[in-house]
């Protein structure tokens, strides 16, 4: 029951050959039995998964239920959920419980998942790695003495090791794509707009988009289904109507033309690597897909400028969390000032106060122009390549990250090291495009390597439909790490 | 006060609270006095992962207040973050505007004084732009402790700056009062200084006539005109003594305290803020469409100066009787509607009772025009009655009585039951005459000889005999008569 699709579980549900009560109790059950090796959850919570399930069970049964209904879930702990704790994997959120459900929370209850808990992650959502947690590493289940990627660990984890069918993330430089790629699970970040930021916790505003992990193509499409949406309460997000995103499912590949970025093949890309890779695009020329060389000559900026913008959005947007009205207090302090530095110094974790050091420098008087707008500059520059690339072709192909996952330790002193990881995400953010990772073979030690698949604006039913046919020819989503 | 060897040169910066239903960036209300904290919502504490949405109607205000001063409006204009922390600053940044204001450029033409020295001046405002209030910070009755209220945080503001164009006090205080009486002529504001709704901050430098600008300091916060004078003018002073005793003056904010009449060192140049201005990336720019504006131009009233000069152009109004109508919209409302009853004529005697009696008893009743218990007919039909002779000026007063104690009765009516109708039959007003000539052989002799103040006792005499009745002008007509004048 584990191994099934999101499809097949809606069936036997519906059919009655299974209640999400039981279903709900399986999941929680092997969470019991593999969080305490994987770490992939922060909280759970079975007495209100148990109470959901028993609510779907009474949907299905008066025929009022969706395609998610009574199926379990996984929400990354940067969503606010009313009544379970929302901590960002930050000492400073340790014990903060929000009283209203993020936008994504709302949308996934009324549909009538089933929340499991919240997943652990990089603090705030800035890593790579998920090392830089309050609540200990995640680990990656094809081998626990390597990380699963970051920042939506957990979450990719959760999935990866059936610990969920489904789960939720968000993705500002790659925290859906990389985890997933490492993992060997599907993940996609939608275009910039798609899903509404209301209540998912913000690091940096401009380049965040929730997100979703499945163990296929199809399981994202059907989860993205259910979370995006227009949403009035963020400015952001975007105006349209809502999308089936499985609608393009089974659509033939013959004919698609995949871009290949001349940059993203040239040197930095892992041997291993880079042999799946090759192999997935031969994979794709089989089922009739054409590749064109492209160029995105300035996506390498795409790293210095990221980390101009996004801690410069981060160092304002972690202002809030100042122990005056929630959060980390220091236990002592002689004066208001004192209470806020020590707050912050205890409640923040080594990362995050990096960022915000970052963040605050490039944004002071007379930085600004040199950095912050300079990287504006670069950013359009940036998504300038991807629409002259994408008048060549109808998707971008390439390596999500260039290595596959590493040991727990190795890269965690090294921030430039770890910001590199990112080298093929990050420009998508930049960007505001969609991009996907599905498993598509494996690297040294048998590790998964994940192939990135970037489309269009708004494009992503047809990019769900690419992943989905190359799963419909292969069974590397199929392979599940040896757990439990 | 005034020292012909310095000149001052003041800017203010102006706060108006927009009188939207709503805050700026959330749905909670604006209004105020409520317990603490009961009016802010999840945005205005800014719980983690609260997203502000803006209020068009704020925008569409600032707008308004764009084109009520000759100004720009943006086709597009942005919010931007303005980081520092304070406890009463929830999200650790104030939403404000930086490079892309809504307003930009524009201008008011003010009176300065009263009387003979009184004079105009165009004052230029720089910009004017949307942002957030704070919360409150509440030092008492916590034991050491500060208590913080957010009920105001999220309260849109429009920050109005203008331009170091005063060279006085009066000058700073006529255009604060010039932009009191626009904001709620235009209905973007309240103008309740005493809730907070319109404060205005004063850069004050003095430089020597025709030097560089010196260097100024900033007063933060004033809330009444009588502050803003006082506060200047004692930093006029204070900086003078300062140069003059061979000392400096430092850039800094200080604040104004109105029991001492002193202004004080808040910080320096040296504490000042760097803010980290930056886009909010929260809030997409807001694109404001030439229909819009035109929408809006098309709803705008018509404004106090174009009233003023019309009231001046065409009924004949001295400068200080259009200024003093047009304070307010309601009274300008009232007065329009009185001579509307009137007739164009009486615009003058109208404008005499409403800025005279009116006034005063509104005044005294502490009650706005807008709930007079005389309405502008009722005034108007007066002021007809007083011009068309059926009743004496004093007389008025006693009709004018009786319809502010007596809601909705007719002045006609009044004027009947009271019997104060003017005598205006000249045979009875020469036989009351002959008695008084001859029951007042002295004055006559004393008139005869020369004493016109005499004349005035007999007139007396007749309106006394009249019992208030006679037309004193014809009382007077029939007297010089009589006595061969």
């Amino acid at each position: 029951m584990i191994e099934a699709s999101l499809k097949d579980l809606a069936a036997a549900l519906r059919a009655g050959t299974l209640s999400s009560v039981e279903l709900t109790t399986l999941f929680l059950d092997r969470i019991d039995a593999l969080n305490p090796s994987l770490n992939a959850f922060i909280t759970v919570d079975r007495d209100g998964a148990l109470t959901a399930a028993r609510a779907a069970d009474a949907r299905i049964a008066a025929g009022t239920a969706g395609p998610l209904t009574g199926i379990p879930l996984a929400h990354k702990d940067v969503f606010c959920t009313e009544g379970v704790r929302t901590t960002c994997a930050s000492k400073m959120l340790a014990e903060f419980i929000s009283p209203y459900d993020a936008h994504v929370v709302s949308q996934l209850k009324a549909a009538g998942a089933v929340m499991l808990g919240k997943t652990n992650m990089d603090e705030f959502a800035m890593g790579s790695s998920n090392e830089n947690t309050h609540f200990g590493p995640a680990k990656n289940p094809w081998d626990t003495g390597r990380v699963p990627g970051g920042s939506s660990g957990g979450s990719a984890v959760a999935v990866a090791a059936r610990m969920a069918p489904m789960a939720t993330g968000t993705d500002t430089g790659g925290s859906v794509r990389q985890p997933a790629a490492l993992t060997g699970v599907t993940g996609i970040k939608p275009t910039y707009g798609v899903v509404s930021r209301y209540g998912m916790i913000a690091y940096a505003s401009s380049l965040d988009q929730g997100g979703a992990f499945g163990r296929s193509a199809e399981d994202c499409a059907l989860l993205l289904s259910a979370m995006a949406g227009f949403d009035a309460r963020d400015s952001t997000s975007v105006e349209r109507e809502t999308e089936d995103y499985t609608r393009d499912l089974g659509k033939p590949l013959a004919g698609l033309r995949i871009g290949l970025p001349k940059e993203f093949f040239a040197e930095g890309m892992d041997d291993d690597v880079r042999t799946a890779i090759d192999a997935a695009l031969d994979q794709y020329r089989q089922l009739g897909a054409t590749t064109v060389e492209v160029s995105l000559p300035n996506a390498k900026l795409a790293i210095p400028a990221y980390y101009v913008i996004a801690p410069a959005e981060a160092s304002s947007n972690l202002s809030r969390f100042d122990g005056v009205r929630y959060g980390h207090r220091a236990p002592e302090y002689t004066d208001l000032a004192d209470m806020y530095s020590k707050s912050r110094a205890q409640g923040f974790g080594a990362e995050v106060k990096r960022r915000i050091l970052v963040g605050t420098y490039v944004l002071s008087h007379g930085y600004y122009d040199a950095y912050y707008l300079q990287a504006q500059k670069l950013r359009r520059l940036i998504a300038e390549d991807f629409i002259a690339a994408f008048t060549q072709c109808d998707v971008i192909a390439g390596p999500t990250s260039p290595t596959v996952a590493w040991p727990i330790g190795e890269k965690s002193d090294d921030p430039v090291q770890m910001y590199l990881q990112d080298i093929y995400t990050i420009a998508v953010n930049l960007a505001g495009l969609p991009g996907l990772s599905l498993p598509c073979g494996t690297g040294a030690n048998d590790l998964p390597v994940g192939l990135q698949l970037i489309g269009n604006y708004f494009d992503e039913a047809r990019l769900l439909n690419v992943a989905h046919g190359f799963q419909q020819a292969t069974d590397w989503h199929q392979r599940m790490p040896a757990v439990g | 006060m005034s020292r012909p060897d310095w000149e001052v040169v003041i800017g203010l910066e102006i706060h108006a609270q927009l009188n939207t239903a709503s805050k700026i960036f959330s749905g909670a209300t604006t209004a105020f006095g409520a317990e603490a904290n009961a009016q802010a919502s999840a945005v205005d504490i800014a719980l983690p992962g609260v997203l502000p949405v803006l209020n068009k109607g704020a925008v569409e205000r600032a707008i308004r207040f764009g084109l009520a001063i000759g100004a720009q409006v943006a086709q597009k204009s942005v919010f931007a973050r303005k980081n520092y922390f304070y406890p009463d600053l929830p999200k650790g940044y104030q939403i404000s505007q930086f490079e892309l204001p809504v307003v930009v450029g524009g201008q008011i033409t003010v009176r300065v004084g009263e009387g003979d020295t009184a004079y105009d001046k165009t004052i230029t405002l720089t910009r004017a732009h949307l942002e957030e209030d704070a919360g409150k910070s509440l030092h008492e009755d916590f034991h050491g402790m500060s208590g913080i209220d957010l009920n105001r945080a999220g309260t849109p503001l429009l920050e109005i700056v203008s331009e170091p164009d005063m060279r006085s006090s009066a000058e700073a205080v006529a255009y604060a009062r010039a932009l009191h009486t626009l904001v709620r002529w235009i209905d973007i504001c309240d103008g309740n200084m005493q809730e907070g709704s319109f404060r205005c901050d004063a850069n004050v430098s003095v430089r020597r006539p025709g030097a560089e600008l010196g260097t100024r300091r900033e007063i933060k916060n004033l809330n009444s005109f009588r502050f803003l004078q006082q506060a200047i003018d004692y930093e006029i002073q204070w900086q003078i003594e300062r140069i003059e005793d061979g000392g400096r003056v430092e850039q800094a904010t200080v604040l104004f305290d109105p029991d001492s009449g002193e202004t004080r060192m808040m910080r320096s140049k040296e504490d000042a803020h760097d803010y980290r201005y930056f886009p909010d990336p929260d809030l997409l720019p807001v694109v404001i469409s030439d229909e819009w504006i035109a929408r809006t131009r098309a709803a705008l009233p018509e404004l106090p100066e174009a009233m003023r000069a019309r009231f001046e152009a065409d009924w004949g109004l001295s400068a200080y009787d259009a200024i003093t109508l047009t304070s307010s919209r309601d009274a300008a409302t009232y007065f329009e509607a009185a001579v509307a009853a009137a007739g164009d004529t009486l615009a003058k005697p109208c404008a005499n009772w409403i800025m005279g009696e009116l006034a005063a008893r509104l005044n005294k009743a502490e009650r706005d025009i807008t709930d007079s218990p005389v309405s502008p007919a009722q005034l108007a039909a007066l002021v007809g009655r007083i011009a068309d002779g059926t009743i004496s000026n004093n007389a008025g007063k006693k009709v004018f009585d009786a319809l502010w104690n007596e809601a909705g009765s007719a002045v006609d009516a009044i004027i009947e039951a009271q019997g104060l109708k003017q005598m205006n039959d000249s045979g009875a007003l020469e036989a009351i005459v002959d008695e008084v000539l001859a029951a007042n052989a002295k004055s006559v002799e004393e008139f005869r000889a020369g004493k016109e103040k005499a004349l005035n006792a007999l007139v007396g005499q007749v309106m006394k005999a009249s019992r208030g009745k006679a037309n004193p002008t014809q009382v007077n007509e029939v007297l010089r008569s009589k006595l061969g004048g």
